[in-house]
């Protein structure tokens, strides 16, 4: 069952794939697209190399993490509401990233940017887990998470506004929206190793967070040492979340999504669900990707927009679905 | 040397003292009810017995050697411990959930080996969990769940065996059912301790007796000695009738007591 579903779930990334690099203004057939990437076609293969293959690839990793760090907080949390995004994360990266940004600091294809990124990130993480403290119930995460998101969105179009920036409001839109818009094989290497090393320590995570299914105590009880699993996904939730904001903006509710969508397909083990969330999530990035080109509009939609209206709406659904036992289980 | 011994054991939560220098050893082949009223210290004596509060003075020795100083893993093993009214976060199946209490062999639920296969089924049909196995624990009754998460404890088949009030939530028979699987664990060799509020389960099923007020052992030993009228005034604040029938203690409370303790 999980075998099956994992080569599905990689079965439907690499339709996707193919469907991302031959999506575009210019009209590349997928044969031409996938020879263009092998042979030298002339502007087809600079279109699909260069334009198209960055995008696809930081989809499907930055959808990865995503979908891996949301069923890695929701099993160390033990809460189906739990990712990054809702807690502020992105925004909190983005704070991070426009600040060393907009002021000169670095220049736009810098390590310092996913490094001030994750600082962001790791930040808010600390600050919504420091408010609502150790033992806590999920509204109260939840709702420090969205004062810091909040917070930190603001603040980044503060900063922005500020900064000498002509395109300040395209520039805005960007960071707090998302765009795998216009990205290059650059973006790829600023982010990937990063969010090589954030899986890493989450796949490590798996069978601690299979025990906490029993809560702290019994995990412990097991031989689990919940101090050093919780560092552990939290550290990488923010190097996985800051890397990818870094170079694509903020980009939400994957994370929230995916595990939920496979869940039910791995019996509901948290340490089983992982590495299908992840794909889940690539696949849904991808997808969204390959729909914010179809959409017809002026400028193309944010994928941040897009990722956004279909989110919501999951999340009010998981808290009107579980609203009884939501009111008293600690985060 | 084989017992699980507490040496002049402290325990501070926050500003609160809650055991003031506890010393007791509970040895193999033994059932011990832990008995005591509300905030006596019944729940962190037995977390700090299974080494998951660190003392704040004396020491658990298992063995002889320090419990604290040994691997998380050899630790596990040794020792299963079910804490009071757990939850599952995840609509598990009763199996797997059960099938967790083999984490600390290296086990896990869908690859375990066959002995630890052999335990899990054991466990499960020893609490009366046969035809649950797929169910989600989830969704079944707060008894049937506390029956899993028993079973969960006894899969591991550790030789120290803690559990916080693992009764509570059942019905008469399923207490009677869970209270022998847990003695004939002691019959077998293993070390078993019992947080409990029944008096007249403990009378019944315990060999020893463990009677905690106020953060100190205010007895221990065979429930007769233990659950004396006197005792049962002092630390309960209850007056009951304590007799013998045809061997077996009989416990009658026939009131809350009056004095200056008990206001």
């Amino acid at each position: 069952m999980h075998r099956t579903l994992t080569a599905g779930l990689a079965a439907l990334i690499l339709g996707l794939c193919l469907a991302s690099l031959t999506l575009g203004p210019a009209p590349i057939s997928a044969a031409t697209a996938t020879r263009a990437l092998v042979q030298d076609l002339g502007p087809a293969s600079v279109i699909v190399r260069e334009i198209r293959l960055p995008r696809t690839v930081l989809a499907v990793l930055i959808g990865w993490i995503f979908g891996l760090t949301g069923a890695a907080l929701q099993g160390l949390l033990r809460n189906p509401l739990a990712d990054t995004a809702v807690f502020g994360a992105p925004q909190a990266a983005a704070l991070g990233a426009v600040l060393v940004l907009y002021f000169g600091l670095v220049g736009a294809l810098s390590w310092a940017l996913p490094a001030a990124a994750i600082l962001g990130a790791l930040a808010s993480i600390a600050l919504v887990v420091m408010v609502a403290g150790r033992e806590t119930t999920i509204v109260v995460l939840v709702l420090s998470g969205l004062a810091v998101g909040s917070l930190a969105g603001a603040a980044t179009s503060l900063a922005i506004s500020l900064s000498p920036n002509p395109f300040a409001v395209t520039e805005i839109v960007f960071w707090l929206l998302g765009s795998l818009e216009d990205r290059s094989s650059v973006h790829v290497l600023l982010a990937a190793p990063f969010i090589v090393l954030a899986s890493a320590l989450l796949l490590l995570a798996a069978p601690g967070l299979r025990a906490l299914a029993l809560g702290e105590e019994t995990a412990a009880s097991l031989g689990v040492r919940v101090g050093r699993l919780r560092l552990m996904v939290v550290v990488a939730a923010a190097i996985g979340t800051g890397a990818s904001v870094a170079v694509a903006g903020s980009i939400g509710f994957v994370g929230l999504v995916a595990p939920h969508l496979v869940r039910p397909l791995v019996a509901h083990d948290p340490a089983r669900a992982l590495v299908p969330a992840g794909l889940a999530g690539a696949a849904l990035l991808l997808a969204a990707d390959c729909a914010v080109r179809v959409i017809p509009s002026g400028a193309e939609v944010k994928i941040g927009v897009l990722t956004a209206l279909l989110g919501v709406p999951f999340f009010l659904w998981i808290i009107a679905r579980r609203k009884a036992d939501l009111a008293d289980i600690p985060a | 040397m084989s017992a699980l011994a507490a040496v002049n054991l402290q325990v501070r939560l926050g500003w609160r003292t809650v055991l003031h220098g506890v010393t007791l050893a509970l040895e193999p082949g033994r059932l011990t009810a832990v008995v005591g009223p509300n905030g006596a210290g019944k729940s962190t004596l037995v977390r700090a017995l299974a080494g998951l509060v660190v003392p704040s003075g004396g020491e658990v020795t298992w063995r002889g050697s320090a419990l604290r100083a040994m691997q998380a893993g050899a630790r596990s093993r040794a020792l299963a411990y079910l804490p009071q009214g757990g939850t599952v976060a995840w609509p598990l199946p009763v199996r797997d959930v059960v099938a967790l209490g083999r984490i600390p062999h290296g086990e896990r639920p869908g690859a375990l080996s066959r002995e630890g296969a052999a335990a899990v089924e054991r466990a499960m049909a020893q609490v009366g969990l046969k035809g649950f196995e797929g169910r989600p624990v989830t969704e079944l009754s707060g008894g049937e769940r506390a029956r899993t998460l028993l079973a969960r404890a006894l899969a591991t088949e550790a030789p120290i065996l803690l559990a916080d009030e693992p009764v509570a939530a059942l019905d008469p028979r399923h207490q009677l059912i869970v209270l022998d699987v847990l003695r004939q664990r002691a019959r077998a060799g293993a070390i078993v301790a019992v947080v409990m509020h029944d008096l007249a389960l403990a009378a019944r099923f315990a060999d020893a007796v463990l009677l905690l007020d106020r953060g100190a052992v205010a007895a221990m030993g065979p429930p007769a000695e233990v659950l004396t009228e006197r005792r049962l005034r002092e630390s309960f604040g209850i007056e009951a009738r304590v007799t013998m029938a045809d061997g077996d203690l009989v416990i009658t409370a026939r009131g809350p007591s009056s004095g200056p303790d008990f206001p």
